[in-house]
C-alpha cells in the first residue's frame, strides 16, 4: 500500500470545477512535484493534502488511515507556505519550536531540537535572529525547519520557490533534493516552473484543467509525454495532426503535412493523431544520422544564438517548426536545409 | 511678482485664521483656568494654580475623575476584545455575506450618541438595568465598537489567515493560535484601537449623563459646575480631560510610530 492514496477527489467551488476525479499514489520518500499552470488545480490538490480544503468528494488516505476530514493540526503533513507564514513577533528559534510546543515537548528539549533543525538547513547560529532580519532564502530554511521538525509522514511545499530570485533558486532546488534524500522523508511539491520540475522530481505530476494529464519520471514524462498538454507544457514540442491510414504490430502510419510518418503506438485506422516532435529531435543538413527518416526541405525564418545552442524556426510545406540545433551549425535566413529525424523519437498522440 | 506676494499673504493668513479658528478655544480654557481670580474673562492675571487647588481639593470631583479613567479603561477593554473577536472571526470564517456583516458592524458610527444613548436607557429599563457607571460603561462600548471594529479589521489581510493556518498545522488549537500568534502580530492595532476608545469614552457626555445617577464621570461633573456658573475651576477641570487625552494620544502616537520602524 503506498503512503498516500487519492482516490476520486473532487472539489467544485459553485459551478467552477477545480479539481476532477483525481486519482493518485505517492510511494514513502518519493520527491513527487505537482506541475500545471495556473488554475490547473495543483493548489487545491495540495491544500486537501494538507487538509486546509475539504474536497466536495473523494478520499485521501495516508499512511493507512483515512484523513479526509481531519484537521490540519491532526494531519501526519506539514506545509510550507509559498509566503513562508513566519510568526513575524517571534524569533527564529521560537518559529522553528512551535511544533513542539503544541506537543507538549519541554522547553529545553524543543530548543535542543530546533537548534539542530536550524543547523541540517543551514542555520546554524541564527535561532536568536528576527524574521524580518532574514533574507528571502533564510525565510524559505525557517519554513523549512519549522514544518520538518514535527516530522511529518509528508511535507507539502506550496510554490515555496516563487518568490526567490534565479540564483538562489537554483540553489534551493539542489539543497532541497540534497536535504530531502537525506532526511528520507517525502516532499509533495508545487510548481509551474517545468524546469524546477525537471530539477527537483522523482515523479512528476502534470495537471491541467483540475485532471491528471500524465505522471512519471521526469524522464519518461519528457520523452514520452502522454498527452499533448503534457508535449507542450513540459519543454517546447511541435505537434502535426494527421490522420492514422495503416495500423500494424504496434506502430501506426500517419498522414502529416509533413509526409507520411511511421509511429510507435497503437491507433485506430482512420483516427485524428497527433505527434509530437522535440525541437532539439529535428536534425539539419544533406544527410541525417543512419536511421533517420527525411521530412523534406524546410526554408529558414530565423535564427538566434542562446550559448549552448541555436533555436531556429522554419517553414516546412506550411507547417511552422521551431529547432533546437548545436551551436556548430549555423544555417541562415532564408536558407533551404533538409530535416530529418528518428522515428524512435516521435511521440503518438491521441486527442 | 506683487501678485505673488499677495498670494502668499493670504495664503499665510489663511492657515493662522484656520489654525486660530480651531485652537483658541482650547487656549483660551487652558489659559483661564490659570486665572487668579474669580472670572475666568479677560483680562488675564495669573498664572495662579488655585483653581486647581480647589478642584482637587472637591470630593465629588475626585471621585468623578476616578470614576472615568475605571469606565475609560474597562469599556476600551471590553470594546477591544469584542472589536478583536468580530474582526477575527469575520477574516477567519467569513459568513454567507462578509460584506453585510461588516456594514452592520460598523454603521452605528452614524447613529446620533443620543439616539443611542435613549435607546439604552429604554432597554436598561427593561432589563432592569439601574442607571450607573456599569450603564455608562456598557454605553460606551455600544459607541465605540464600530470604530474599535474598523481599525482592528483593516488590518487584518492574507497574510495573517496564512500564518493563522501554519499554527493549526503545526498541531495549535484556536485558542492558543489566538493567543500565541494572532494576538501579538496585531498588537499595534489592539493599541491603538483601546487608546481611541479609551479617549473616546474619557470625555463623552451625553450618554455618560443620560445612564448615571449618583456616581458619575468627569464630563458630567463639568456641566453641573457651568450649571452652577462660570469659574476658572471649570476651565481647570476642562484643562484636566483635554490633558489626559492628550497624553493618551501622544503616547499611543510614540508607541506606534516605534513600532513601525521595525518592518514586518
Amino acid at each position: 500500500m503506498s503512503l498516500v492514496e487519492l482516490s476520486g477527489l473532487t472539489k467544485t467551488y459553485g459551478a467552477v470545477v477545480a479539481l476532477e476525479h483525481v486519482t493518485l499514489s505517492i510511494e514513502q520518500g518519493q520527491f513527487v512535484v505537482l506541475l500545471g499552470p495556473s488554475g490547473s488545480g495543483k493548489t487545491t490538490l495540495l491544500s486537501i493534502l494538507g487538509g486546509f480544503t475539504k474536497p466536495t468528494s473523494g478520499r485521501v488516505m495516508i499512511a493507512g488511515r483515512d484523513v479526509t476530514t481531519m484537521l490540519p493540526a491532526h494531519r501526519p503533513t506539514a506545509t510550507v507556505f509559498q509566503d513562508y507564514a513566519l510568526f513575524p513577533h517571534m524569533t527564529v528559534r521560537s518559529n522553528v519550536a512551535f511544533g513542539l510546543a503544541t506537543r507538549g515537548v519541554a522547553r529545553a528539549e524543543r530548543q535542543q531540537r530546533a537548534d539542530d533543525m536550524l543547523a541540517t538547513v543551514g542555520l546554524a547560529g541564527l535561532g536568536d535572529r528576527r524574521i524580518h532580519h532574514l533574507s528571502g532564502g533564510q525565510r524559505q530554511r525557517v519554513a523549512l525547519a519549522r514544518a520538518m521538525i514535527v516530522e511529518p509522514a509528508v511535507l507539502l511545499l506550496d510554490e515555496p520557490l516563487g518568490a526567490l530570485d534565479l540564483k538562489i533558486r537554483q540553489q534551493m532546488q539542489e539543497e532541497l533534493v540534497e536535504l530531502q534524500r537525506r532526511v528520507a522523508m517525502t516532499f509533495v511539491h508545487v510548481t509551474h516552473d517545468q524546469e524546477e520540475a525537471m530539477n527537483v522530481a522523482d515523479v512528476i505530476v502534470v495537471l491541467n484543467k483540475g485532471r491528471i494529464e500524465d505522471q512519471g519520471s521526469p524522464e519518461r514524462v519528457y520523452s514520452r509525454p502522454s498527452s499533448v498538454f503534457s508535449a507542450t507544457f513540459m519543454g517546447d514540442s511541435n505537434i502535426v495532426t494527421g490522420k492514422v491510414v495503416v495500423c500494424d504490430e504496434g506502430h501506426s502510419r500517419v498522414e502529416t503535412p509533413l509526409g507520411s510518418l511511421r509511429v510507435k503506438g497503437e491507433s485506430t485506422v482512420g483516427e485524428q493523431v497527433h505527434i509530437c516532435l522535440r525541437p532539439e529531435h529535428i536534425q539539419v543538413g544533406a544527410t541525417g544520422d543512419s536511421g533517420t527518416t527525411c521530412l523534406g526541405e524546410a526554408v529558414v525564418e530565423d535564427v538566434v544564438f542562446q550559448g549552448t545552442r541555436r533555436r531556429c524556426h522554419v517553414h516546412l510545406a506550411d507547417v511552422a517548426l521551431r529547432l533546437l540545433l548545436p551551436p556548430h551549425q549555423n544555417p541562415a535566413k532564408g536558407d533551404t536545409v533538409a530535416l530529418h529525424v528518428h522515428a524512435t523519437d516521435l511521440v503518438l498522440l491521441h486527442d | 511678482m506683487t501678485g505673488r506676494i499677495v498670494a502668499f499673504i493670504l495664503e499665510r493668513s489663511y492657515l493662522v485664521l484656520a489654525m486660530v479658528f480651531i485652537y483658541l478655544p482650547v487656549v483660551v480654557l487652558v489659559l483661564f483656568s490659570f486665572q487668579d481670580g474669580v472670572l475666568p474673562v479677560p483680562p488675564f492675571d495669573g498664572p495662579s494654580l488655585r483653581w486647581y487647588d480647589k478642584l482637587l481639593g472637591n470630593e465629588r470631583v475626585l471621585s468623578a475623575l476616578s470614576n472615568s479613567v475605571l469606565v475609560a479603561v474597562v469599556s476600551a477593554f471590553v470594546t477591544t476584545v469584542l472589536g478583536y473577536l468580530a474582526a477575527y472571526g469575520l477574516s477567519r470564517s467569513p459568513p454567507r455575506f462578509p460584506g453585510a456583516a461588516r456594514f452592520l458592524l460598523i454603521a452605528p458610527i452614524t447613529v446620533s450618541y443620543l439616539i443611542i444613548g435613549m435607546g439604552l436607557l429604554t432597554t436598561f429599563n427593561v432589563l432592569g438595568i439601574a442607571k450607573s457607571l456599569l450603564a455608562v460603561g456598557i454605553g460606551h462600548v455600544v459607541i465605540n465598537l464600530p470604530l474599535a471594529f474598523a481599525i482592528i479589521y483593516s488590518q487584518m489581510n492574507e497574510s495573517h489567515r496564512n500564518i493563522d493556518a501554519a499554527a493549526h498545522d503545526l498541531g495549535a488549537g484556536d485558542l492558543r493560535t489566538m493567543l500565541q500568534i494572532s494576538v501579538p502580530m496585531m498588537r499595534v492595532p489592539l493599541l491603538a484601537a483601546f487608546c481611541l476608545s479609551a479617549t473616546l469614552s474619557w470625555d463623552e457626555f451625553i450618554i455618560a449623563f443620560l445612564l448615571s445617577r449618583f456616581d458619575v464621570t468627569l464630563p458630567v461633573i463639568i456641566f453641573e459646575m457651568l450649571r452652577a456658573g462660570l469659574t476658572p475651576e471649570v476651565n481647570a477641570a476642562g484643562t484636566i480631560v483635554f490633558a489626559i487625552s492628550l497624553i493618551v494620544i501622544l503616547s499611543a502616537a510614540v508607541a506606534l510610530l516605534a513600532r513601525r520602524k521595525e518592518p514586518a
